[in-house]
């Protein structure tokens, strides 16, 4: 996975990135420091994620069964509208080189193929189906005052924990 | 207007703003969208214990942390304050077919019948609470992502990985729903 930094970095981030680079898609190195609580601004927007996950029923066991039946065409408008409209922002953002609000120049990290994206992926989805969510609506399941779901929540971490712990002998 | 907002929401709606997170986070601090990544920050946070995955400066990743646990409070909100009181309208075959597994009650957005504390310790209820949760956290992080991550970061950038990704999610979706949850569900 290629990544730049934009100074000359010191061996002990580049060992950090590099332990934090495995199997992630999403390796977020800005170069700017900031107070801890600039973070709230993920937080509003994450408020709004959960709002829309519990109005549009995408929270809704029920619903990604009628999905995984091709009962229903919710699911697939939520999903493929998603995707086009951020398919056209990263476009647009690419196309006029337009730079993040601290005037940084916006990095997506490029993925590299390996076979867990296979393997892990068809994991995933057999306990997408059976527990009708992936991580984001587990935490909105929570939140919405289902609280069984904190169990689901916990063997989440316990198996991604496990994944962490045998990943060395995993085929990748 | 609040009567407008208490009504379920279109898919266009949803997914538009969904959408728009990419753009969001790209821009305001130069993240890529993904989700299932926090759970691995947590590991590194709480449980890191000697294994090189988990050892790393998950402070840096801390705005995931913030944006998940913003999930879970705009949950809340939507669901204590813009709740809608009537029950889940499905597509008539599938409530046909889990009303043959006993699945009856819609009036929430999880069944009763399969998602409760009753549940927890019967097999089936094992199956569906314990199980499926090991294998949610398991299968994203050896695929590398999620539905966030893969299906729609991956995917708006053009990544051809997360397209094997999201349909190996399909495939193991489909494989469980036609195959083996007819049996699951009768336990």
């Amino acid at each position: 996975m290629e990544h730049t930094f934009q100074h000359t970095p010191t061996a002990q981030e580049i060992s950090d990135l590099k332990a934090r680079e495995l199997d992630a898609i999403c390796v977020n190195e800005s170069e700017l420091k900031h107070p801890w609580w600039h973070n709230f601004k993920y937080s509003a927007w994450g408020i709004l994620f959960g709002i829309v996950f519990v109005k549009a029923e995408i929270i809704s066991w029920f619903r990604i069964q009628e999905m995984f039946r091709f009962e229903s065409f919710h699911m697939y408008g939520v999903i493929g509208t998603a995707v086009v409209v951020g398919l056209i922002s990263v476009q647009l953002i690419k196309r006029f080189n337009v730079k993040t609000v601290h005037g940084e120049t916006v990095h997506i990290p490029k993925k590299e193929f390996n076979k867990g994206n296979i393997y892990g992926g068809l994991i995933f989805g057999l306990g997408w189906a059976i527990t009708g969510a992936c991580p984001g609506p587990l935490f909105a399941q929570v939140g919405a005052g289902f609280g069984v779901i904190m169990v689901t929540f916990l063997f989440a971490i316990a198996g991604t924990w496990i994944y962490g712990l045998v990943r060395e002998r995993l085929p990748h | 207007m609040l009567e407008i907002i208490k009504q379920p929401w279109p898919w266009y709606v949803a997914g538009a703003l969904i959408g728009l997170t990419v753009p969001y986070l790209l821009l305001v601090g130069n993240k890529s969208f993904g989700i299932s990544s926090s759970l691995r920050h947590l590991c590194a946070a709480c449980i890191p214990g000697n294994i090189k995955f988990f050892n790393y400066d998950w402070k840096k990743e801390a705005w995931n942390l913030f944006f998940v646990g913003g999930i879970a409070v705009g949950a809340l909100i939507g669901a204590q304050l813009l709740s809608d009181p009537n029950p889940i309208v499905l597509a008539p075959s599938t409530q046909e077919y889990l009303a043959t597994k006993g699945i009856t009650d819609t009036t929430q957005l999880l069944p009763a019948e399969i998602f409760s504390w009753e549940q927890l310790f019967t097999v089936r209820g094992l199956i569906f609470i314990v199980l499926g949760g090991f294998l949610v956290g398991f299968g994203t992080r050896y695929a590398g992502g999620c539905t966030s991550g893969h299906a729609i970061m991956g995917l708006s950038s053009l990544q051809w990985p997360s397209l094997v990704a999201t349909i190996m999610f399909m495939i193991g979706g489909i494989v469980m729903t036609r195959y083996i949850l007819p049996f699951l569900l009768t336990l």
